[in-house]
């Protein structure tokens, strides 16, 4: 046993049931994260996100590259290097009602292994080259739950098997490079969902697949979630991916959340002229003669994000105030359920001859 | 069944599926190896001294090691069975098996090793004897008598450089295990936790560098009384810094790699994620490190014996037989001549090993070789 596994030993704690009465599962506010930047200044690559994820619930976290959806997750659990990074004063992620900024690390080292399960990206890279699949499904449970290699062994092959991947048996004694990439992406859900976490964060999960695999994959997602109860954490840049799986979404522009609310009612219509320009942008099969709209410019790195709203130098509907006056999250309805971070919720009459240019002939 | 014994001795003996000859030759080889070295382990432990040689014995030595370098020559049968996943060692093993010199080095080393572990048996005379009539004995040259020839006080040169290659692999192999222990650690360490940690290691290993690694043995050697277990930590002691840079390099790398944030994720431990997910990782240089550093820590030995700061008389020592022999050179350029011989063949040999698996572990020639 490592030094560092020593406290993570024993058996785990039974799990509380549920949220209980004192909130939902997973509960993050104003949550920020910095870097030094090449002058010595402070750059908010995550800045003020907040947003509360209950239990067995699906929530997708959507954005384009570089608008720090990634280092929101991974500082769920409290995984960004600090330094260089910076957690800004204020943050707060709360698990079960538990405090996980400024939490020791042993008791992070449980959550991320137990309690809060990660798939990411990659599944090319992200398993170990030179073991074989087998160990490396079964470590964590020998890590976390002090099984015996044995045990751990029959244990990874029923969690093999769970995920569907053919031949468990043979999967076992493989090597990650004798595996398909959906097959190891499917290794890699196995090893998150080893100790019966009760979140997924699934980073991108499906982005370096091929499309048919996507779909196994976010199946395979999918029914995990019903069978398990556990919440899902889906963050993507693809919105059809989001679409399909999550209950909720949030979307994500330059470290800041920009708009919440349900699945079906945000993606039917969209408030923030962010979300709307990223809806546009999508191709449909049912409407092929809609032609698709662009967001002019790209996202701006975090040492040059406009002061204001962010989004303002892109956005058609701009006006001074925008450029001027950063706008707060605003709720869309009486139930809360929908935010976004716009004037055009306090001044819908601008949104009249204005939008987005489309493009093509 | 069988093979199932067969991989347990010789890892890579399992296509006695297909080539059943071969996987018995190499089990019977290995019961005789054993046998040998279980019932006639006094012979094996004994010390310079032992009289005549055991013929069989040795003849059965060097089938088994001659049956054990044929099978590991071999590149693998290229139509493998696909449900039997293989670990990169198989292109690795093919790929070494390709380079020729490097095969003949691998032979050489395993010869070398068992000659060495079978000298109680080989050595035709005892390495300490001196003749009776020192006057008649000595000097002799190479005859059917004695193969190399005689020294100064008539003792055999054949039977002193079988003995002396018992030390110096010997000190080579621990030394060399001690040096890449060392080296590996700090290193790991090092690179995994960066900061003053690493500074401080990183900054010592070149305070260590900047030494010459002869007068800094020199000067340690002189405070303390020279045996071989000290020769040996010595060596080890000062040659650990090259491999602490290499693995300190590779794990700096590594470190950032997504596995490596994977098991971060997954909660393990910084020793846990050291020690069993970077460092395997490292492994193939190392190895290389070692198999290379083997042989120039025999030839450094041999300095160090050579300038009178080696393993201390009476145990023989190719570098210490080289310094005596000099000064009747004229006389019996044998002296120097075989010594000075066995200790080229052994580097070169280490070397050639070392050379070979670095090419035939480089990734990129190893893709190739990948099924």
């Amino acid at each position: 046993m490592s030094a560092g596994g020593a406290a993570d030993a024993g058996r785990p704690a039974p799990s509380a049931a549920g949220a209980g009465p004192d909130g939902p599962l997973l509960r993050v506010r104003d949550l920020g994260v910095s870097f030094a930047g090449p002058h010595g200044e402070q750059l908010r690559a995550v800045d003020g996100v907040s947003f509360d994820l209950a239990a067995g619930e699906a929530l997708g976290l959507v954005g384009e590259s570089g608008c720090g959806k990634s280092l929101t997750a991974l500082s769920l659990v409290r995984l960004v290097d600090e330094p260089p990074a910076r957690t800004a004063p204020g943050s707060s992620v709360r698990y079960r009602g538990e405090e996980l900024v400024g939490a020791p690390p042993s008791r992070l080292r449980r959550v991320r292994g137990a309690e809060i399960g990660f798939v990411f990206q990659e599944p090319m890279t992200s398993l170990n080259p030179v073991k074989r699949v087998g160990y490396q499904v079964a470590e964590p449970l020998i890590a976390h739950e002090g099984l015996s290699r044995a045990a751990a062994r029959d244990r990874a092959r029923e969690l093999l098997a769970r995920v569907e991947l053919p031949d468990p048996e043979r999967a076992l004694r493989a090597y990650p490079h004798e595996l398909s990439g959906g097959m190891r992406q499917r290794a890699l859900i196995a090893m998150a969902i080893a100790c019966g976490p009760s979140i997924l964060v699934a980073d991108e999960p499906t982005t370096a697949l091929d499309v048919t695999v996507q779909a196994q994959i976010l199946e395979l997602l999918a029914r995990l979630r019903r069978e398990t109860g556990m919440a899902l954490l889906l963050i993507s840049h693809d919105l059809a991916v989001v679409g399909e799986v999550a209950d909720r979404v949030a979307v994500m522009y330059a470290g800041q959340i920009v708009e919440r609310g349900p699945a079906a009612e945000l993606f039917r219509a969209p408030s923030h002229p962010y979300t709307e320009g990223l809806l546009r942008a999508v191709p449909s099969i049912e409407r092929r003669d809609r032609r698709l709209a662009v967001i002019p410019g790209r996202v701006p790195a975090p040492g040059s994000w406009p002061a204001a709203c962010r989004f303002h130098p892109r956005c058609p509907y701009a006006w001074e105030r925008c450029a001027t006056e950063a706008p707060p999250e605003a709720a869309l309805d009486e139930e809360g359920g929908r935010h976004s971070r716009c004037w055009l919720v306090a001044e819908p009459a601008r949104r009249a001859g204005h939008g987005y240019v489309e493009v093509g002939g | 069944m069988i093979g199932r014994v067969t991989d347990l001795l010789l890892p890579g003996a399992r296509d006695l599926r297909g080539r059943p000859l071969r996987g018995v030759a190499v089990l019977l080889a290995w019961i005789g190896l054993w046998a040998l070295a279980v019932l006639r382990r006094d012979r094996l432990l004994a010390t310079p001294g032992a009289g005549r040689p055991d013929w069989w014995i040795a003849l059965l030595g060097l089938v088994t090691a001659l049956s054990i370098v044929w099978r590991a020559g071999r590149p693998r049968a290229t139509g493998r069975d696909p449900a039997e996943p293989d670990g990169e060692w198989a292109a690795v093993r093919a790929a070494f098996a390709r380079h020729r010199l490097a095969t003949a080095g691998l032979t050489l080393v395993a010869l070398l090793a068992l000659v060495a572990v079978l000298t109680p048996y080989l050595a035709p005379y005892d390495p300490a004897a001196q003749g009776a009539d020192l006057v008649a004995t000595r000097f002799q040259a190479p005859s059917w008598a004695h193969l190399m020839g005689t020294d100064r006080f008539g003792r055999d040169v054949l039977s002193r450089v079988l003995y002396g290659g018992r030390v110096s692999l010997l000190v080579g192999t621990l030394a060399v295990v001690i040096a890449i222990t060392l080296g590996s650690l700090v290193g790991a360490v090092a690179g995994y936790a960066r900061g003053w940690v690493d500074t401080v290691s990183m900054r010592t290993v070149d305070l260590l560098l900047s030494l010459p690694r002869l007068v800094l043995l020199i000067t340690i050697i002189a405070f303390v009384d020279p045996s071989t277990t000290l020769i040996i930590v010595v060596l080890g002691l000062t040659g650990w810094m090259g491999t602490s840079r290499l693995v300190r390099g590779e794990v700096l790398s590594l470190r950032e790699r997504e596995f490596v944030q994977a098991a971060r994720v997954l909660g393990f431990g910084r020793a846990r994620i050291l020690f069993r997910h970077v460092l395997p990782n490292v492994a193939t240089p190392i190895i290389v490190a070692a198999t290379l550093g083997i042989g120039n820590t025999i030839l450094v030995e041999a300095s160090l014996s050579f300038l009178g700061f080696g393993v201390p008389p009476p145990t023989p020592s190719w570098g210490d037989m080289v310094l005596r022999g000099v000064r009747d050179m004229h006389e019996a350029p044998w002296l120097v001549l075989f010594p000075g011989v066995a200790i080229v063949i052994t580097v070169m040999s280490f070397n050639l090993v070392g050379d070979g698996l670095r090419d035939a572990l480089d990734p990129r020639a190893s893709r190739e070789a990948a099924p």
